[in-house]
């Protein structure tokens, strides 16, 4: 899964995550937060709210206790 | 576009049976971070806990062992003499370690083991649906605890790197936790640094990881982390509590 | 060229020559020289030796030794190999080979310090938990003692499983010429299971929790079938004088020895009787058992205990002639002349 060229990008891997929201609390942006949607797993999981405002500083990926987030970034 | 955080080699892509906001996951990451960083994914052998991690050999993208409840230090001893040039450390939980495996723990540390432990506090034991652990602050309600523990009764929660401090054979010991960013990030120094000093035939280190256990200690998220930075931290101070090299 | 060795060096010196390359031991009588043995000669080899701090660390130390891909041992008395038992049936869940050695004592509890057969119940039908078997070899004199390390070796190897030698306090303490003879020492069996770090191939790992639905059945399933293997074609004997005698002595180890020369003291007497001695306690000898209740007219098992191979030799007769027993628990050894009445009796 590639995100789109020159595009900061989170990849969330909704089968992975658990909804704990540690990521939430964490991203200095707010710019996270808990769907509406379950996974197969039977848990609501995080989607980003404004892509644009994403700068990809990755603090959501360090607090990720399930390895359910990605981070891009232009070179 | 460049990937800048993703799931290090040493993880395997299988979903963790944790509970949500457990730190396990998040000690694993690092881990599997440090051993790519360092190279010697090829060369590491792990030894997995009885207890919540009991499946970690499913996470890590590298060989692992089981070890039966507590006996991973002896484990470890086993392969580490059989093969010294391998990078061999356990991760076990508080009552892994501090309760039913105590015996192997002081004297892996005691012997001066080249081993790395990573040793997950999160005073209480999960797998068996949250249970006193020897590191169990005064006070605390658990299912075996249910008025609190009484020092009268349960003595008192056990602070392993102090204890192990005290043996001439341990090189490097710091406590540590996972309850926010910057810690996290303390914690993934620690442990490398554990694991270099590994490489370097530096003598045995512990690193104590301070890990919120939500649904166990029947308190929120955010609850928990505010848990482990006001009272663990309390009882268990976070920091270097020994380093020979230092 | 023969040499006079006790039981426990001639067992360690096998071990050695057999390629032990690790030994891990906690202190306790009647082994200790086997472990003071190995303290010295396994670090003149440049191999591993590590006094632990518990049979319990000893038999981990042992588990993790192999798991690593090593002819990896440790030893005991029976004390400290019920404290193994945790060990063992994780090894044998795990399919780990290694040799464990138990110079048997009295018990049970702390028990004496004199030879005993007390622990046969514990070797041969699992010892832990689960349905598991260990093989177990009977070694009756100094020689075997140097002798059958190799084989423990080699069995445990190509089965995948660990192999115990089950000895006693007497057979470990006597003086006796040997020889030492060459044995055995290469790695048998295939190693694609061995944990050395995934260089140039996919990680392994070794578990006895096996949690995914039907999972476990399968494994026992696996274990039941690789036993059934074992009982086929590993039953070893030795047979004395069992051609058409009336009367078949069955006993190992020690017992053995008081068995052969009671055996000799009854035929001098005019007395038809042989002597059949197990090598393998389990696989326990049933069909060369088996074969003589056809000529034989009763079979008298001799222990060191109160009675539990006799079970074995039951089952193995199946009916077909009587089974008569004498024994002594506690540390006590029948003579030659308790044997002796024991077989006019019958």
């Amino acid at each position: 899964m590639k995100p789109k060229e020159s595009m900061p990008k989170i990849v969330i891997y909704e089968q992975k995550c658990k909804g704990c929201e540690l990521c939430v609390i964490t991203c200095p942006k707010k710019n996270l937060r808990l769907g509406q949607k379950i996974n197969k797993k039977g848990y609501h999981y995080i989607e980003i709210v404004d892509l644009e405002k994403c700068n990809s500083c990755g603090l959501c990926y360090q607090v990720c206790p399930d390895v359910a987030i990605e981070i891009w970034k232009d070179k | 576009m460049k990937k800048v955080y993703c799931k290090p080699e040493s993880m395997t892509d299988i979903e963790h049976k944790y509970c949500p906001g457990c730190g396990h996951g998040l000690v694993h990451r690092l881990v599997a971070e440090v051993i790519d960083e360092l190279g010697v994914r090829e060369r590491t052998i792990g030894i997995a806990p009885v207890g919540c991690a009991v499946f970690a050999y499913d996470y890590w993208n590298f060989d692992v062992t089981e070890a039966p409840h507590g006996r991973p230090p002896a484990v470890a001893t086993g392969i580490k003499r059989v093969l010294p040039d391998r990078i061999v450390f356990t991760y076990q939980g508080d009552g892994d370690l501090a309760a039913i495996g105590m015996a192997e723990t002081v004297h892996a540390a005691n012997r001066g083991e080249n081993i790395t432990v990573i040793f997950i506090n999160n005073a209480i034991y999960g797998m068996t649906t949250g249970q006193m652990a020897p590191t169990t602050l005064l006070g605390m309600k658990t299912t075996t605890t249910p008025f609190g523990r009484d020092k009268n009764l349960a003595g008192y929660p056990i602070k392993v790197c102090e204890l192990l401090a005290t043996l001439a054979g341990t090189a490097y010991l710091e406590r540590c936790a996972v309850n926010n960013v910057k810690n996290i990030i303390n914690t993934k120094k620690a442990i490398k640094k554990a694991f270099e000093m590994q490489k370097e035939n530096k003598g045995y280190s512990l690193i104590e990881v301070l890990s919120q256990c939500p649904p166990n200690w029947g308190l929120s998220l955010k609850e928990s982390l505010k848990f482990v930075q006001e009272d663990m931290t309390k009882q268990f101070p976070l920091g270097v509590i020994k380093d020979i090299y230092a | 060229m023969k040499k006079l060795m006790k039981g426990n060096e001639a067992l360690g010196e096998g071990a050695i020559k057999a390629g032990c390359a690790a030994y891990f031991g906690y202190p306790i009588t009647p082994q200790n020289e086997l472990t003071e043995y190995m303290s010295k000669r396994m670090l003149e080899e440049k191999r591993v030796f590590l006094q632990s701090e518990s049979e319990l660390a000893a038999i981990n130390m042992v588990l993790g030794a192999s798991a690593a891909g090593v002819k990896a041992m440790t030893s005991s008395s029976s004390p400290g190999i019920s404290l193994k038992q945790e060990g063992l049936s994780y090894m044998a869940g795990c399919e780990l080979p290694a040799l464990i050695v138990n110079v048997q004592r009295g018990g049970p509890g702390l028990g004496n310090i004199a030879g005993s057969q007390a622990d046969y119940f514990q070797a041969t039908k699992g010892g832990g938990h689960g349905d598991y078997h260990l093989i177990v070899l009977a070694p009756s004199s100094v020689q075997e003692m140097f002798e059958m390390p190799a084989q423990a070796f080699a069995l445990a190897e190509k089965y995948r499983n660990p192999v115990m030698i089950l000895a006693d306090g007497v057979v470990g303490q006597i003086l006796e010429p040997m020889e030492e003879v060459k044995v055995d020492s290469t790695y048998h069996g295939d190693r694609s299971w061995v944990l050395d770090g995934c260089q140039g191939r996919a990680p392994r790992k070794i578990r006895s929790l096996l949690m995914e639905e039907g999972a476990l059945e399968e494994h026992n399933i696996k274990l039941q079938k690789k036993y059934k293997v074992i009982k086929e074609q590993e039953q070893r004997c030795q047979k004395q004088n069992t051609e058409k005698a009336d009367i078949i002595l069955v006993a190992y180890g020690t017992s053995a020895r008081v068995c052969y020369s009671a055996m000799l003291a009854a035929r001098k007497k005019g007395l038809s009787v042989g002597l059949l001695r197990p090598l393998t306690l389990w696989p326990f000898p049933v069909k060369a058992i088996a074969e003589l209740t056809g000529t034989a007219k009763a079979f008298l098992t001799v222990e060191m205990s109160a009675g539990q191979m006799v079970e074995d030799v039951k089952l193995a007769v199946n009916g077909r002639k009587p089974v008569h027993f004498y024994g002594r628990a506690g540390g006590g050894m029948p003579t030659e002349e308790e044997i002796l009445k024991e077989i006019e009796k019958i």
